[in-house]
């Protein structure tokens, strides 16, 4: 039953997969090749897909090969289940999960040992995220795909070279920086004012 | 509003405007969650963000369930989950035809390009937040540098940092201290 399988697969993915929507990825490549339901190729289009669109890129990714998987044994109608069932087959796990940690969280919060742990978790916490933070901002700040890129691990008198850094990101970077923490009337207006600005500036520049 | 529909769409609103991960997420939840709505903290947010990060699933959805059920137990943290992935759902049936040619479109590609660099302030401004909140005396700017520092350089995975600063944690706050 290929519902009950694409939940099961799922299920798996989301129970197994510790740390953020790309750690899906090995899972997915590992469904092609078990499954057969879709190609390696297609998951590379998978990791397109989730990324250029708006939401989480994990759940994009499972909505769409819900999807096609459905569409490609039954037309429509099975490709909207699909895309729920292995929606929900991702997040089970989640939610089974976190609910059990929040509600022994609760009855444990003015524990001294627990406030503590926090007390250490938090910097670490905002540590991983700047971690997080910066290898996304080198992927988008630099050509690291570029051959000039990795050539420039043995000679970094290159590093300003246009074929390594991207001036046009750097120059929104900062523009961005300004408007957010330093102008009085742009500072506190919504991120997704930004967000959908950016995307203007990057179709005129071609970024 | 009753309280799970304003929490359904308050998660919608922030799964239809995160571009990218889990942490493309965090300043959009610091502007709906904590400043609009108060039901979490800064504090909070860090915290459920370094549980997230360690447990399985991914942190989007761990971090939409924990807030959900902070503020209505069990149903919450379903329902709010249940928020943040329904855009997703949405969108992306109404696109799966077209959309691995969407997705290759030069003028898509350029529009995500600056979105990118977009998130990438985002997320820097989210952690200066942050780090004010939870860098607060001399151990845990230790803290926060070591792991920094560590995790940028190994590609370990995160569980052991959490373990190891909620370790130090407690030993920081209860060895030496009389009470």
């Amino acid at each position: 039953m290929l519902f009950l399988r694409l939940f099961y697969e799922f299920f798996k993915t989301g129970l197994f997969a510790v740390g953020g929507g790309m750690a899906t990825i090995p899972f997915l490549y590992n469904m092609a090749d078990s499954t057969g339901w879709f190609t390696r190729i297609d998951v590379d289009n998978m990791i397109a897909v989730g990324e250029s669109t708006p939401g989480p890129i994990g759940v994009n990714m499972a909505t769409y090969v819900g999807y096609i998987t459905g569409m490609n044994e039954g037309g429509l109608p099975f490709a909207l289940l699909g895309a729920v069932v292995a929606t929900l087959g991702l997040i089970t796990p989640s939610i089974i999960v976190i609910l059990i940690i929040a509600s022994f969280l609760k009855s444990f919060r003015d524990n001294r040992y627990v406030e503590s742990a926090f007390y250490g978790l938090r910097p670490a916490s905002t540590g991983l995220i700047a971690a997080a933070g910066l290898s996304v901002a080198v992927t988008n700040l630099f050509y690291t795909e570029s051959e000039a890129f990795n050539a420039v691990i043995t000679k970094w008198s290159d590093i300003f070279d246009p074929a390594v850094v991207n001036w046009k990101g750097w120059a929104l970077a900062a523009v961005l920086w300004v408007l957010t923490n330093k102008v009085k009337q742009t500072k506190k207006l919504h991120p997704i004012i930004f967000i959908l600005g950016s995307a203007v500036v990057g179709i005129v520049l071609a970024m | 509003m009753n309280i799970y529909p304003d929490l359904f769409l308050t998660f919608a609103k922030v799964g239809v405007m995160t571009f990218g991960g889990g942490y493309a997420m965090l300043p959009i939840l610091q502007r709906e969650v904590v400043e609009n709505k108060g039901w979490a903290t800064e504090e909070e947010l860090t915290d459920y963000f370094a549980i997230g990060q360690c447990t399985p699933g991914i942190i989007a959805v761990n971090t939409a369930t924990f807030i959900g059920q902070k503020n209505k137990g069990v149903p919450g943290g379903i329902i709010a989950t249940l928020g943040l992935v329904f855009p997703s759902l949405v969108i992306i049936s109404m696109l799966a035809g077209v959309i691995t040619q969407f997705s290759h479109l030069a003028w898509v590609n350029h529009a995500f390009g600056g979105i990118r660099v977009c998130v990438c302030i985002l997320i820097l401004n989210a952690i200066t937040k942050l780090y004010k909140k939870s860098v607060i005396d001399i151990p845990t700017t230790l803290i926060f540098f070591l792991v920094f520092g560590l995790s940028a350089w190994l590609s370990c995975s995160p569980v052991w940092f959490v373990l190891a600063a909620a370790a130090a944690g407690i030993v920081l706050k209860n060895v030496g201290v009389k009470k």
